[in-house]
């Protein structure tokens, strides 16, 4: 079970992602971003960070690296990616999920321990996971805000491609300003996930806000395993 | 020398935090007639010799592929730069070589601390 971490100028979790994978279980690979070739690996992660320093728009430059030369067409392909905070800013500039993230409607960068609702517990990423169940993973960022057109929202709200939705504030608001409280989407196959929030930082006792962030990886993991025993 | 503007803005219906912030800021300086900002891209893409009409298609395609996100913002112009129109004669007039206040010396004081 080998999965690849793409480290891209200005990644910043990529670490911690490689980390989470062998906490879970599995072999970390990390990949560069200057060489279109994934080695072979099971899944992918694009990690959070600020990717070409988030010049001209968040993940736009990262989108025509090298490796994602080889990463789209396999994604395209069926396989597994997640990715996280930039990591999703990349997958939505590279249209490989639909929308786009802008800066958080109120300015201020977030650091907060966040409850999310899993909605969607069939993907890749998301099978260890019952549908409704919540969990608090940590979420870092100052353009998370999931925006997309009217037609996108309804059509991923219809075919069950929302994935994660923040669990509102008292006040009906969640801490960025997404469109319908989306935190996570996946594509029409589900094995592409995108989210904002950061379950690389909520796998292991002591660190962070639960262990709730192991689901991610024990998923891709299972589901790896059972592909090939079943090859 | 010649040179393209690509001009790009986020879409009407997107929110625009960044307009907002220096909206908010334009009354604390006494401009209150103003009722809305929105912030934009404006990126000038430079050429060996005049523009020709390939300069500006590849001008475009490179505004849809990479400077603007179609999701999100329009590529509002794509248009050769009139170096004689008055906002672009500023950007292209060479420095004063010499420096009129003798900054070298000052610099060099305040390293001194």
């Amino acid at each position: 079970m080998r999965i690849g971490v793409v480290t891209f100028p200005g990644s910043l979790d990529d670490r911690d992602a490689a980390r989470a994978v062998r906490e879970c279980g599995g072999e970390a690979v990390p990949l560069w971003h200057g060489d279109a070739d994934l080695v072979g690996v099971d899944a992918v992660i694009l990690p959070g960070g600020f990717s070409y320093g988030d010049y001209l728009r968040c993940g736009a430059i990262a989108r025509f690296a090298p490796v994602m030369e080889a990463l789209v067409p396999a994604a395209q392909g069926g396989l597994p990616v997640l990715g996280i905070c930039n990591g999703f800013q990349v997958l939505t500039e590279s249209h490989l999920l639909p929308g786009a993230l802008i800066r958080n409607d109120h300015r201020k960068f977030n650091c907060v321990d966040q409850r999310l609702v899993v909605e969607n517990a069939s993907t890749a990423w998301t099978s260890d996971f019952e549908a409704g169940q919540e969990i608090t993973i940590v979420l870092k960022n100052g353009e998370g805000g999931y925006v997309a057109d009217e037609r996108t929202l309804d059509e991923l709200e219809g075919d069950g491609r929302v994935v994660f939705r923040y669990v509102p504030d008292a006040q009906g608001r969640n801490p960025n300003g997404s469109y319908r409280h989306i935190a996570g989407i996946t594509n029409e196959r589900g094995n592409v996930v995108g989210l904002m929030p950061h379950p690389e930082h909520a796998v292991e006792e002591g660190y962070g806000p639960s262990l709730d962030g192991r689901g991610f990886f024990t998923s891709i993991i299972k589901q790896t395993l059972e592909s090939a025993a079943t090859a | 020398m010649g040179s393209i503007v690509v001009d790009v803005m986020l879409k009407p219906e997107i929110l625009d935090p960044q307009g907002q912030a220096v909206g908010g800021a334009l009354p604390r300086l006494g401009f209150s007639g103003f009722t809305d900002v929105r912030q934009g891209k404006r990126f000038v893409l430079s050429v060996d010799g005049d523009v020709t009409d390939e300069h500006l298609a590849a001008a475009r395609e490179a505004a849809e592929k990479l400077l603007s996100n179609p999701v999100i913002e329009d590529v509002v112009s794509v248009h050769v730069l009139d170096e004689g129109s008055a906002d672009d004669a500023g950007s292209e007039s060479p420095e004063s070589p010499e420096s009129p206040e003798g900054h070298g010396a000052g610099e060099a004081e305040g390293d001194a601390q």
